[in-house]
């Protein structure tokens, strides 16, 4: 029975799409209605192909769904190479302007491939690693399989489409223009509905959970979930100027839009890229170490302090601007204050290895997630200095935020994702252990050399920059054009797009490492403990 | 009172006095007497029914 109301309902898409694909207004919006009525055609014909079949109704309630985390593995370390490489070239753009070629101008110049790469990075490679292992994580941690049967497939595939429609939709010119939140306005009503799923996914799988406790990892996961939620129909609040065009206009206006953008990216940074990865952290951090969490009453002060007050740091984006000096000055103090918590959950992460230090030496999966931590408390260090007024005068505007951005981003949600993939591979295809060691402390020293080189190019370039800026000679002139900073930049920006090779390199060795563990490495025997070896 | 105005000053009073309110008392519960016994317990969740599900008896109520 179901499967005629969803070939009813695949039915009415491909027509839509069909009439859409005919009538559409700009490319993106054509280019995409002509996917969207491929996709839901094939998936109408699959359908149709499987109804009327027998049922063969199995029993796996006794088992975990570890399938859709398998694709979502490769899913993470698939768009993590994409969305690397794609920063590495468009690093290379900005040092050698040439490589906007000219064949290719208004769809892969540096304005329209940046987007394609911060998008690619945080919600490709970062959402599908947020949704793997938070599935992973909830099913252990609440002794249940994950709830819903096919609905997490289909919020991994719905998820995939949302990044393929958003990636082309950038390059072809459908982008509302709001920092990480690009897509328009059909995307993110796609993004809705399968974010909907997710939270129903995972709630679902807490409610029918056997621990009578709800694991701190759990809170982490789920207030990233509801918090970008809330972000995502807050911020993207938009008028379609016609259903068969991608364009939309945003309701809010003025300095209240700027406002709500900067309440939205900030939080995207500290419910997305923060919360969701300090679950990554209170799991795979205990688990690799082979010990419990260092303090769990630590974990839920950390929890609470750290929603409270993330919620409020999103205007010290916007000093010196026509937004009132109260409301960045809010926003600033948060910042500040918001030391605190980040710098509570590093010590929780960081004195879990107490008592096993030695795993150090042995082990470049925990040296990964280590030093992942120790970039969020460096970063979270940082991030709150910028966000003083006085501060932010000078950085604001410079390279100094990008590479503030990036020892976040490489730093610490890359190394913490990359340490949970090298733990799950060999769980997930039941492995006795990963196929090299070794290619994973070449991929460590690979990928810290490459931030170290890129976050201290960004604070040299960045706060040059911002000198030379403010710089005025004795008549009250300034001294230098903004040209004169673009060629100052020249050589800190090759030292940059250098250090983004060596990590795309690393990412690239993991995922042969990986592959190799996958097809090589010795199958498990019959126990299943997870145990990696510290040798 | 316009709306700006109303909302403002409950959130000036009485919402923050609540959060203040609701977040010590957080801290106050986490130091209730018996409680690091418990997080013990809570904290080494990671480390069981790693490879299936609890069955319904294995369950802890």
């Amino acid at each position: 029975m179901s499967n005629y109301i969803k070939l009813i309902v695949l039915g009415l898409v491909v027509v839509f799409a069909a009439i859409g694909s005919n009538y559409a207004r700009d490319l993106a919006y054509q280019v995409h209605a002509i996917l969207v009525m491929l996709i839901a055609g094939g998936l109408f014909i699959w359908t149709l192909r499987n109804t009327e079949e027998p049922d063969i109704l199995v029993d796996r309630s006794g088992e975990y769904m570890d399938d859709v985390i398998r694709y979502g593995v490769i899913a993470t370390a698939f768009w993590g190479v994409v969305g690397f490489l794609a920063g590495t070239f468009i690093a290379f753009q900005l040092a050698f302007p040439v490589l906007n070629f000219e064949w290719a101008q208004g769809y892969l110049n540096f304005g329209r491939l940046r987007p394609l790469h911060t998008s690619a990075v945080i919600f490709a490679f970062g959402g599908n690693a947020l949704i793997a292992t938070s599935f992973y994580v909830v099913q252990r941690t609440s002794a249940a399989r994950l709830w819903g049967g096919n609905l997490a497939w289909f919020v991994f595939w719905g998820y995939q489409l949302f990044i393929v429609l958003a990636a082309t939709g950038y390059i072809l010119g459908g982008t509302q223009s709001k920092e990480y939140a690009e897509p328009e306005w059909y995307v993110d009503l796609w993004l809705t509905v399968v974010w909907v799923a997710y939270l129903a996914v995972y709630l679902g799988t807490i409610i029918k959970r056997k621990e009578p406790h709800i694991y701190v990892a759990n809170w982490f996961y789920l207030a990233f979930i509801v918090t970008v939620a809330m972000l995502h129909l807050v911020n993207n609040m938009t008028i379609p100027v016609s259903i068969w065009g991608s364009k939309s206009v945003i309701v809010w206006s003025g300095v209240q839009d700027a406002m709500i953008q900067w309440w939205y990216g900030h939080n995207a940074v500290g419910f997305f890229l923060t919360a969701g990865f300090l679950g990554m952290m209170y799991y795979f951090i205990p688990k690799q170490a082979e010990r419990p969490v260092f303090s769990y009453k630590l974990s839920i002060i950390h929890f609470w302090a750290l929603i409270f007050l993330y919620i409020w740091a999103g205007p010290h984006h916007l000093h010196y601007t026509a937004l009132p000096d109260w409301a960045s000055t809010l926003g600033m103090v948060f910042s500040v204050i918001l030391w605190m918590p980040s710098w509570g959950g590093m010590i929780n992460g960081l004195m879990t290895l107490s008592g096993a230090w030695d795993k150090l030496r042995t082990d470049p999966v925990i040296r990964m997630m280590v030093i992942s931590v120790g970039f969020y408390g460096m970063s979270t260090f940082e991030g709150p200095m910028m966000s003083i007024r006085a501060v932010n005068s000078l950085s604001h505007y410079t390279d100094w935020t990008i590479g503030h951005v990036h020892s976040g981003a490489l730093g610490w949600n890359g190394m913490i994702t990359f340490g949970a993939l090298y733990f799950l591979v060999p769980v997930l295809w039941k492995r006795e252990r990963l196929y090299s060691l070794q290619m994973v402390s070449w991929h460590f020293w690979l990928a810290t050399i490459g931030i170290v080189l890129y976050a201290a190019s960004m604070w040299v370039t960045g706060i040059m920059e911002g000198l030379m800026w403010r710089e005025v000679d004795a008549n009250g002139f300034l001294v230098n054009s903004f040209a004169d900073t673009v060629a100052a930049k020249f050589p800190m920006y090759v030292v940059r797009a250098l250090g983004g090779v060596l990590f795309v390199a690393g990412s690239v060795i993991m995922c042969y490492n990986l592959w190799m563990t996958v097809r090589k490495a010795p199958a498990k025997e019959a126990s299943l403990t997870v145990a990696v070896p510290a040798e | 009172m316009e709306e700006y105005t109303l909302l403002r000053q409950f959130a000036d009073s009485w919402m923050l006095l609540l959060l203040f309110v609701f977040f010590i008392g957080i801290i106050i519960w986490v130091f209730r007497p018996g409680a690091s016994k418990e997080y013990n317990d809570t904290a080494n969740i990671p480390f069981r029914h790693q490879d299936k599900p609890a069955t319904s008896k294995e369950a802890r109520q």
